[in-house]
């Protein structure tokens, strides 16, 4: 339809808001752009334009003796990310997202097999609210809940001494690295945290992969002969990499984010999250804070361009 | 069909299944029972006694009303924003095919997809260089931010199921743009753009780690839980608020739920 064949039917309409009307649709282009401006202002300036400015520091650096950042380009602030005791933090932040990555696929994976191929009915929606009430439920609470179980008093104690396994959980703490005084400051404990508060995050997208796994191809696999563990390992597994993968770009990303978790549960060893909080605040040092918060963005860069190629975004 | 076993699942992925909910939810309602425990000090468990005196205690500490009456006007404001700016970048991306639709998609995704911590540094600096100070504006500010991606999804996602025809059919019948807007579109989108405004306002409730960046001195809910967690001063009166915000962050959840479940996407899969 056009404009001449709509004022040759009716005349145009009266009044402001009439006019406009007539205006948005003679012009589609014109409302288009109102309608993108505001967001755009908004996420375009606001927070694009944040991220920029703090890019550009990354490149600046930092007088040691005055304390006073130094506006000259520079990639000394890169340079001290790879000081043995900053590129430890780094080290430590990618292994441990690595393995609470791992983690959250292995418990996810039944969860969202069971969800997307058998739960029927009443219980589809049991399982699909299970999932999302912990998703949304308060993160703080979440690890809150998390401080109260592995406390050294706590529910967790209990139960190992109630089953006569407290020779167990002891020895757990024994082993070097990740054990410690008790669970709630240690790395097992920040990698159990982890692993809770991301793991419905992992369990959407593989579940979401599953439901699109026809049912009859796993049986045409097990009347070809294979047994379950050949059906996993060749059939459901393939066609559900995808779904995994993009699970673990959020997991993966928000372990490498997160500077609250290893806070309250764990160590006194920093992450990268906690680096960038202590640099930007006591210790004022905005340039090195902005180049530590550099290193996940280029990760989560590489991760995503891989992802992608494994067509983990269709499973999104 | 040949086989009953396709039908229902062995017994080993049904107790994988099982105890991968129970380590789900079993955390979240250990909060409910350490809400009523009688220990101050410790987080002792079993609870030594049971007592009903801490929500008494929290509801008379004027600094949790505080915080939460800020946290539900940051809220409020972060999630009618985001609502306006979300439903007009769906609409713009549902209505038409045009350059750099896909820039406007990872625009509004990259708040949420790149780590909480990002985010905040980034405005924070942005504040400083710009001689921001801290107020109720700046926390809304990195709210709505992140906030405006749980809208443009659930809109996207009915703009896609309504038909163009309907909104062709009532030009047609002589309905101005407004008209259309308010008796066909609107009403199309509504339950969309509450199960959005729900998540939003939820996600909102509950942020922590933008907002350490953007707040100053001020404290919402969760600053003041977090404040809690690290320098406990009364435990207890901590477990009733995360009882509570438990239930108060399930009713927009679930809500949302009913709203959407009936469409082929239901609101919150991808927080």
């Amino acid at each position: 339809m056009t404009a001449i064949s709509t004022s040759a039917i009716t005349p145009g309409r009266q009044g402001l808001m009439g006019r406009l009307s007539d205006l948005f649709w003679r012009r589609p282009n014109l409302l288009l752009v109102l309608m993108l401006v505001p967001p755009l202002l908004w996420l375009g300036i606001i927070y694009v334009g944040s991220l920029f400015a703090l890019l550009l520091q990354s490149f600046f650096s930092i007088d040691e003796f005055s304390g006073l950042i130094n506006y000259e380009f520079t990639l000394a602030t890169y340079g001290e990310l790879l000081r043995p005791a900053n590129f430890d933090i780094i080290l430590r932040t990618l292994l441990m997202s690595a393995a609470v990555t791992l983690a959250s696929a292995v418990i996810a994976f039944p969860i969202a097999y069971y969800a997307a191929r058998y739960a029927k009915g009443r219980w589809k929606a049991v399982f699909y609210l299970g999932i999302m009430l912990p998703l949304w439920s308060s993160y703080l609470v979440k690890v809150y809940a998390w401080k109260l179980i592995l406390a050294k008093e706590g529910i967790l104690t209990w139960i190992f001494a109630k089953l006569h396994l407290t020779w167990l959980l002891d020895g757990l703490l024994a082993i070097p690295v990740i054990g410690g005084n008790s669970l709630s400051i240690s790395y097992l404990g920040t990698f159990i945290v982890f692993v809770y508060v991301w793991l419905p995050f992992m369990i959407l997208p593989t579940q979401a992969a599953l439901e699109r796994v026809p049912g009859n191809l796993i049986e045409a696999s097990g009347d070809l002969g294979a047994d379950s563990r050949q059906t996993f390992r060749h059939v459901l597994f393939p066609l559900a990499l995808p779904g995994i993968v993009a699970g673990s770009i959020f997991t993966f990303s928000l372990t490498m984010g997160d500077y609250i978790i290893p806070q309250i549960v764990g160590t006194s060893r920093l992450f990268i999250g906690q680096a960038v909080y202590a640099q930007q605040g006591t210790a004022g040092n905005i340039p090195l804070a902005a180049a530590f918060s550099v290193v996940p963005i280029v990760i989560m860069g590489i991760y995503l361009t891989i992802a992608k190629r494994m067509g983990a975004f269709d499973a999104l | 069909m040949r086989s009953d076993r396709s039908q229902s699942a062995g017994l080993s992925l049904k107790i994988a299944a099982g105890l991968g909910l129970a380590f789900l939810h079993l955390p979240i309602l250990l909060i409910f029972v350490y809400a009523f425990t009688t220990e101050e000090k410790s987080f002792q468990w079993p609870p030594p006694g049971f007592t009903t005196k801490w929500f008494a205690v929290a509801w008379n500490r004027p600094d949790i009303w505080e915080a939460l009456t800020l946290s539900v006007k940051v809220a409020s404001i972060a999630t009618v924003i985001a609502m306006v700016l979300g439903t007009l970048a769906a609409a713009a991306v549902a209505r038409t095919k045009f350059f750099g639709r896909e820039v406007i998609s990872l625009l509004v995704i990259l708040p949420i997809a790149l780590p909480g911590i990002i985010t905040g540094i980034a405005l924070r600096s942005a504040f400083s260089l710009a001689d921001i100070p801290f107020t109720f504006w700046t926390i809304i500010l990195g709210h709505a931010t992140f906030c405006v991606v749980v809208v443009y999804n659930n809109a996207v996602a009915r703009f896609r199921r309504t038909s163009g025809s309907l909104i062709e059919a009532s030009m047609d019948l002589g309905a101005d743009g407004f008209q259309t807007f308010r008796h066909v579109i609107l009403p199309n989108i509504a339950t969309a753009l509450l199960a959005g405004g729900m998540l939003a306002f939820a996600l909102s409730f509950d942020e922590v780690i933008v907002t350490t960046f953007t707040a100053g001195q001020q404290s919402t809910l969760p600053i003041w839980m977090l404040e809690e967690l690290i320098r406990p001063r009364q435990r207890p009166v901590t477990n009733v608020v995360a009882m509570i915000v438990v239930i108060v962050t399930f009713l927009p959840i679930l809500a949302a739920y009913y709203l959407t479940r009936d469409t082929d996407q239901i609101a919150g899969s991808g927080k």
